[in-house]
């Protein structure tokens, strides 16, 4: 019992509302000083429990604590896992409140708050979603991650794409989420519950699986792998994280995708593991194939992209297949490498992102073969974005790295195979626009194709075009990537992360060794980082030419930006789903 | 078939919203079907807790006990629900009428800058 | 794709997800049955606590933390609207035309207006006892104000609607629930406890707390609902891009 758990919710909801109501009579840096202090003050609190409380902190609001098992209130349920999550949410919103530090041009007219508003209950309701243990209202704070994440996309009105991609993103995911809410209503009907733990018993209590729990588990999977971005329901993600100002990118990016895997996760663990739920095999093939099938179109459509964001957007959506991988391996090791995987990532992923955005306002283009050679001064950017082209790779001591390899040895040679591939085309990707944008070298390939998101004539997100790169823009990217090569390297982190895994999956009884350096790890790691730089070697090198055919062609073009298409292929991914959880039951 | 009926009608509001969605010409018309969609949620919902000759759970003007009364939580839960997609229904149209202005269009068809 | 293609996807989804809702729909319990555990319980607690409105009770009280978040999607999408319908660089303002009205409608709405803004508040204050409560009653008050477009015009409208006043309501409606949460913190209990003397059932003064965040929430939903239809009202009568000229 610790009633200061809801805080870490509340905290910053409290700090929106304040700053609507004050932004109009303060300046701006006091807004964004006050944003920051609470965002500082969320991971504070979730860190303080994450250490100092007995976990896992369980605390039911209002005071309805179960009568004879049963409750009408809700739940908080926050085990370690729950509260690093938490905690890392925070710590990565603080970073972006700091790198938008008078970042945007024109707050709207007296209300110099709304950014950071914002931005604070985008952090209220992921942190939500994450503490909550019951299931409605993880769908309530499901909604309100989205909700903010949809107004921040389109945030600058005046670009054409970004209300476009801000457009689609919302439709999309209302769809999920209600998918998502089906699934509740039908649990609802079933087990008269909704804390997610009673919800489970109660399945449990009556039997094998039916029709029904079937049902449940697809509508249930259908918005958390919408949020997660896994093919085919992946088609928004490209279009809103090429367009959301950059700041945001790092966000929707580094965490809220992959709260869409920590959701699978954690439905499948506390509804779905037992004896009335989903059988475990089925569960493990299901998530499988959107794993290898996300990881392998994510791999190819990134390396594809002259668009920078789109580029770092397809990466994500390679990198959120491998986290389902790992989930899917239902291996407690497995679990504990992607946590950490998961913890690198996004420290790498955000970093990369405010990288472009230096190189966006710094020369109004995000485009690779625009600028071309033309960001030969920005040595520190450079650098940041090299290593976090590295990193993404899988090369020691990066957290990416060590997460990954700990994944691979649970995972079998072709999956391992798979791992390796996926981080070096996504690493190579970036480290041949590291090559051709701040080396110059190569030669300016010649002008591209029609039906590609080519990334010039975009308008800076800065006041006005910058002419040198502010300190705190700099600052956090590098304070992101230190951060995840101590993610690699903390041993006091692997055993704190191995634990919380442990604690968090169930049926683990017995404490396993925590995600710990090997020397197959260690060059399976070089290896990846290796081949990555290979191939960015060899498309910087290899002479461009416009071809008029590409094998790859069939697949772009289904990245079409059409609404209708999208929610085409959300329905016909939920069809993929039941019939795959179907095989298994039959 | 009445004891299933209220249900198929939600599973089948919820596939002709999405028809629409899929299909839609004008994206104002996509916002409708998206709350189209929704509607079925409140349908589902509703039904689920539905019990035979009940009354609404509102002891105003009614003795407790005296008779039967529907599941009060899933109107509740669906109340948060409709606040929840006018939020979202007016939120998606503000981006409409942005797209309209800057796009010169509401066709989906039209709009191509995003792609491959 | 093209349309066709598109059609054939669309129909292979449909198929998919119309057999997983119609197999569930025959394993639901039957309509109108007798199993709502959850429901016994919430309506014994509602009596319990002197709550007449069991919805009400469930919506403050027992799962008062779904409504916080509700609230706050509804603050989000408010702050998203006034962020995204700004006027942007390339965009003036202009000063609406007066307009004619014709006699009775007038008087229709004039009379209305008074009645309506009651009939709001009367749905707030009773949210514990009848069918109604915060966010019904806040979203009729609103649309009260609005019956002065209709009877006068745009320009009487923003008179009576200083939007700055009704966008820190907004957020003092929100801060209000999460701080009368936080008052069971201070008791040493749990957020959103329901510590406050309970009244007798049937009374305006019943449901502890409830009367308190339903309140909140009607402040909080009125006042939202004013800024989100003034944003799109501006969009429509004052907004215009450079070189239109009505």
């Amino acid at each position: 019992m610790n009633h200061l758990l809801p805080l870490v919710i509340v905290t910053p909801l409290l700090g929106a509302a304040l700053l609507v109501a004050a932004g109009r009579f303060v300046p701006r840096p006091a807004a964004e000083a006050l944003a920051c202090a609470l965002a500082a003050a969320t991971a504070a609190l979730a860190l303080h429990l994450l250490l100092h409380a007995p976990s896992p902190v369980i605390d039911w609001l209002g005071a309805w604590t179960p009568r004879n098992g049963h409750s009408v209130g809700i739940v908080l349920h926050a085990d370690r896992l729950a509260l690093g999550t938490a905690a890392l949410v925070s710590l990565l919103v603080l970073a972006v409140l700091v790198y938008s530090w008078r970042y945007f041009d024109e707050p709207p007219r007296k209300h110099a708050g709304s950014f950071p508003a914002l931005v604070l209950l985008f952090q209220a309701g992921m942190c939500g979603f994450v503490l909550t243990g019951d299931l409605f209202n993880a769908f309530v704070f499901f909604e309100l991650m989205g909700v903010v994440a949809y107004a921040l996309t389109g945030y600058r009105v005046e670009a054409a794409k970004a209300v476009q991609g801000g457009l689609t993103f919302g439709v999309v995911n209302s769809l999920g989420a209600y998918a998502m809410l089906m699934g509740v209503g039908l649990l609802y009907a079933r087990t008269g519950e909704l804390a997610m733990r009673h919800i489970g018993a109660a399945l449990d209590a009556r039997g094998a699986p039916d029709a029904l729990v079937l049902a449940a588990f697809v509508l249930l999977l259908t918005g958390l792998l919408v949020k997660a971005a896994a093919v085919p329901f992946h088609f928004w993600l490209p279009d809103a994280h090429a367009v959301a100002p950059t700041p945001v990118c790092m966000l929707l990016s580094g965490v809220m995708v992959e709260l869409g895997v920590y959701g699978t996760a954690r439905i499948y663990w506390t509804i779905f593991s037992g004896p009335g739920g989903i059988p475990p095999e089925t569960v493990a093939h299901t998530l499988l194939t959107f794993g290898v099938l996300s990881a392998a179109v994510g791999a190819l459509m990134c390396w594809y992209q002259r668009h920078i964001k789109r580029l770092l957007a397809f990466s994500t959506v390679a990198h959120t297949g491998l986290f389902l991988i790992g989930l899917a391996l239902l291996a407690p090791e497995a679990t504990g490498g992607t946590a950490l995987y998961l913890i690198g990532h996004a420290g790498v992923k955000a970093a990369l992102f405010a990288c472009a955005g230096i190189l966006l306002d710094r020369y109004g283009s995000i485009d690779e073969y625009a600028l071309h050679g033309r960001a030969r001064e920005l040595r520190l950017t450079a650098a940041c974005f090299t290593a976090g082209g590295l990193a993404l790779a899988g090369l020691p001591p990066f957290g990416t790295a060590l997460g990954k390899a700990v994944t691979e040895e649970a995972a079998g040679p072709w999956l391992t195979a798979l791992f390796v591939l996926v981080s070096a085309v996504t690493g190579g990707a970036v480290l041949r626009v590291a090559a051709r944008v701040f080396g110059g070298h190569g030669t300016p390939p010649a002008a591209g194709e029609e039906r590609e998101t080519s990334g010039e004539g975009e308008r800076p997100e800065t006041e006005q075009q910058l002419t040198r790169v502010p300190a705190t823009m700099l600052a956090v990217p590098g304070v992101l990537l230190v951060g995840a090569l101590l993610a690699g390297v903390l041993p006091a982190l692997h055993s704190a992360v191995g634990s919380a895994a442990d604690e968090a999956a169930p049926g683990v009884t017995v404490a396993l060794t925590p995600p710990h350096w090997s020397a197959p790890g260690i060059l399976l790691g070089l290896l990846s980082a290796a081949v990555a730089a290979g191939l960015a070697v060899l498309a910087v090198r290899r002479p461009q030419h416009t071809r008029s055919r590409h094998w790859l062609d069939p697949l772009r073009l289904l990245h079409s930006g059409h609404i209708g298409d999208y929610v085409a292929w959300t329905l016909a991914g939920t069809t993929l789903l039941g019939a795959l959880a179907l095989t298994g039951l039959l | 078939m009445m004891d299933v009926l209220p249900y198929l009608v939600a599973a089948w509001i919820f596939l002709v919203g999405c028809y629409g969605l899929a299909t839609s010409r004008n994206l104002i018309h996509a916002v409708g079907c998206l709350a189209v969609c929704q509607a079925a949620t409140y349908v589902l919902l509703l039904s689920v807790g539905y019990r035979h000759s009940g009354t609404a759970p509102v002891f105003a003007d009614l003795t407790p006990h005296t008779r039967p009364v529907v599941d009060p939580v899933v109107q509740a839960l669906a109340l948060t629900d409709v606040v929840v997609g006018a939020t979202v229904t007016a939120l998606l149209l503000a981006l409409v009428i942005q797209v309209a202005k800057r796009h010169h269009t509401l066709d989906p068809d039209e709009l191509s800058e995003l792609r491959g | 794709m093209n349309r066709r293609q598109r059609l054939w996807v669309l129909l292979l989804g449909l198929a998919g997800v119309a057999a997983l809702l119609v197999a569930a729909a025959f394993r639901l319990p039957t309509f109108g049955s007798d199993f709502h555990p959850y429901g016994d319980r919430a309506v014994h607690e509602a009596l319990a606590r002197h709550t007449a409105n069991a919805i009400a009770a469930v919506n403050f009280d027992q799962r008062a933390f779904d409504t916080l978040g509700e609230e706050s999607i509804l603050f989000g999408a408010v702050l998203g609207t006034v962020v995204l319908l700004r006027q942007a660089r390339d965009e003036h303002q202009v000063t609406p035309a007066p307009a004619r009205v014709a006699a009775p409608v007038r008087r229709y709405a004039l009379v209305l207006l008074p009645v309506t803004l009651v009939t709001g508040l009367y749905i707030v204050a009773h949210g514990q006892l009848t069918p109604g409560g915060g966010f019904q009653g806040g979203v009729v008050a609103a649309t009260a104000l609005h019956l002065l477009y209709i009877a006068v015009d745009y320009r009487a409208l923003e008179r009576i609607r200083p939007l700055g006043l009704f966008e820190v309501g907004d957020a003092v409606g929100e801060a209000a629930y999460l701080i009368t949460g936080a008052a069971g913190l201070l008791a040493g209990t749990a957020y959103l406890t329901n510590a406050l003397p309970l009244g007798t059932l049937d009374s305006l003064a019943s449901g502890g707390t409830v009367p308190l965040l339903n309140a909140a929430i009607g402040m909080e939903v009125a006042c939202a609902v004013v800024v989100l239809l003034a944003r799109f009202l501006d969009q429509a009568v004052e907004i215009e891009e450079e070189g239109d000229r009505s």
